[in-house]
């Protein structure tokens, strides 16, 4: 076993996306009331990073239009962090005034889908986050760093490792404390993560990469145990696995956090998550969306002989 | 292919980062057995067939086509007879059916079969309330179906249940497995298929399971059988592929619920099976827009939605 989980890391850290990630591509909008119980109980479930909210603006992103209500309603449990997404300064204003502790600014590894979804080159929105940076630096407010297409781009298909590289690089470097790298229509296998991370982790310090994998193709799970076994011990995921494949209509997004986190107990890996207490809350944000879990722990769970 | 290199493969390997993985997997399809078993709708039997023979066309040199249990306890294999001798036999595929003693054996041969398997377990209680004896009593039943099919040069394979946990039991111990699987193996059975039946095995159990197999029973002669009620397969089956493991059995559409978790799925989708393994660059033979659509009809026969998320993906492109 040691030959094969040898550099797996003992702990885990599960950045749990679910209120920002998943809400924001289910077709059902919930009302402010049941985003600030969904994420009051996955504070309570032993999570200690929730992304709250997104300041996007709400031209762009409806789901998202109650950030200000969200981020003053939520508990703050001591020790769990809230980051919000921030595209720009005006939205790291906002977000901090709201009272936002932590910010995230999301960057692409494919030109085209940077241009596609936020209506600029890679270049361009670098240097947007670089006025993000200096302000954040300024009010001592943490940035983590995404980049998106890590694994394969909707529009331009393969996306070169070396490329992943460059903008994790940039964001890195810039000041980004962690740097989330997406499989955003979850395209990648075992292979390509591998490659993608090899690279990577030669500009980036391991210890500083986390890995955002979607389910579309099934093949989460496989992706995250090959970054573990190269040393990564950051995994983002969504509780219920929340969120849809924009680009795969009613295929599945987000892998689903119960499931990451019943695999990791399973090898032994600590996370601090109470797995009874998230699929409560995973039960609770599915009955609120009229929507069937798309955890298979929580399907197979709930119907227990 | 021939027999006797499927039967023996030589093992080549890749290197993907850090670990080494097999240049060829070869894919046992249980769909239209283990699958179409452990459905509630009852599938006729020209469905059966146009199945089989519309899986005999993707690339699959494996095909498990029916089982010869009674039908008192498994009414959806009631039509075995008609099926296998309704099926279109492909030259490059082999059609195994499940035999459980030697009555299911003589019947099978009778209805034309040339390849069996026999399904041990590795937990007593599910041995108990799955085939109603011992694992002792079961091994001898199997070890009277191998001693007529070397007789009649008829493969055979084995199946070790539980091996990643029971429904009943809970956790089994990995020397329990071993001591199954290498009773199988001595007895004559060309490969041993070690399933975790109700899908709990995580990376970490699967890892020290096959640790203490393969110091009994050779990794070329073994197969893994995930089932993904608990979604851990693909990382499961990855796991096995470091530590040797080339054979991996799935169900197209991921066929078959998980009969200890009502509503629960079961068998690892073949699709996504080989996305994984074709996206790493290992080989299958198989064809996997092939397989989408072979998903697609036997759903559509079931008036059911396919348990393969990548024919969803798929299936509901841009």
């Amino acid at each position: 076993i040691i030959k094969y989980f040898g550099s797996i890391p003992r702990r885990v850290k599960i950045v749990e996306v679910g209120p920002r990630d998943g809400l924001q591509n289910e077709k059902t909008i919930v009302p402010a009331e049941t985003k600030i119980r969904l994420i009051d109980m996955l504070s309570d479930s032993g999570l200690s990073v929730i992304e709250a909210t997104s300041f996007v603006s709400p031209k762009w992103v409806p789901q998202m239009a109650d950030q200000m209500e969200v981020m003053k309603g939520i508990r703050r449990k001591p020790g769990v962090s809230y980051p919000v997404l921030t595209p720009n300064l005006k939205g790291f204003q906002a977000a901090v005034e709201a009272g936002a502790s932590e910010v995230a600014i999301f960057g692409a590894a494919s030109e085209l889908f940077s241009k596609k979804n936020i209506n600029c080159s890679v270049e361009e929105s670098l240097q947007r986050f670089e006025q993000v940076m200096v302000a954040a630096k300024a009010a001592g407010v943490p940035v983590r760093g995404y980049v998106s297409c890590v694994l394969g781009c909707p529009y331009e298909g393969k996306v070169a490792p070396a490329k992943v590289a460059k903008v994790a690089k940039r964001l890195y470097s810039m000041g980004c404390y962690e740097i989330s790298l997406g499989d955003t229509i979850g395209v990648g296998t075992p292979g390509g993560m591998s490659e993608m991370l090899e690279a990577v982790s030669k500009v980036v310090p391991v210890g500083a990469l986390a890995v955002h994998c979607h389910d579309t193709y099934g093949q989460a799970l496989a992706n995250i145990l090959v970054a573990l076994q190269m040393g990564v011990s950051v995994v983002d995921s969504s509780v219920g696995g929340l969120g849809g494949c924009p680009y795969a209509q009613g295929a599945s997004g987000n892998v689903a956090t119960e499931d990451v986190v019943y695999m990791l107990h399973g090898l032994g890996i600590q996370t601090g998550v109470d797995l009874p207490k998230l699929m409560d809350a995973g039960a609770f944000i599915c009955h609120s969306l009229n929507r069937r879990t798309s955890s298979k722990v929580s399907q197979a769970t709930h119907c227990k002989l | 292919m021939e027999l006797a290199m499927l039967l023996q493969w030589p093992r080549r390997d890749k290197h993907l980062g850090a670990h080494e993985y097999p240049e060829f997997v070869k894919i046992v399809e249980v769909g239209p057995r283990d699958g179409l078993q452990n459905e509630k709708e009852i599938v006729p039997t020209e469905v059966k067939v146009q199945l089989i023979d519309r899986l005999s066309d993707t690339g699959l040199s494996v095909i498990e086509a029916t089982s010869f249990v009674s039908s008192k306890w498994v009414p959806q294999m009631a039509d075995h007879t008609e099926v296998l001798q309704g099926i279109r036999k492909s030259p490059n595929v082999r059609y195994p059916v499940l035999t459980p003693n030697m009555h299911g054996f003589q019947n099978a041969l009778a209805a034309g079969a040339t390849e069996v398997a026999v399904f041990g377990s590795a937990s007593e209680t599910f041995s108990r309330k799955n085939i109603n004896c011992s694992i002792d009593e079961s091994m001898l039943r199997f070890e009277e179906v191998l001693n007529a099919a070397k007789d009649q040069q008829i493969p055979v394979r084995g199946y070790v249940s539980c091996a990643l946990g029971c429904p009943h039991e809970g956790p089994i111990d990995p020397s329990k497995v071993t001591e199954v699987a290498k009773r199988l193996y001595e007895m004559g059975c060309y490969e041993v298929s070690l399933g975790d039946t109700v899908g709990v095995g995580t990376p970490g159990s699967m890892a020290a399971m096959l640790r203490s197999v393969t110091r009994e029973v050779p990794c070329r002669a073994l197969a893994v059988h995930c089932h993904d009620t608990y979604g851990q397969a693909l990382a499961n089956i990855l796991t096995a592929l470091q530590m040797g493991v080339c054979v991996v059995d799935s169900a197209v559409a991921g066929l078959g619920g998980c009969p200890y978790a009502q509503g629960s799925s079961g068998n690892v989708s073949t699709e996504d099976v080989l996305y994984m393994l074709h996206g790493m660059g290992i080989q299958t033979g198989v064809d996997l827009s092939k397989m989408i659509a072979v998903g697609d009809f036997i759903c559509h026969s079931l008036n059911r939605k396919t348990n393969s998320r990548v024919a969803q993906a798929r299936g509901s492109q841009l």
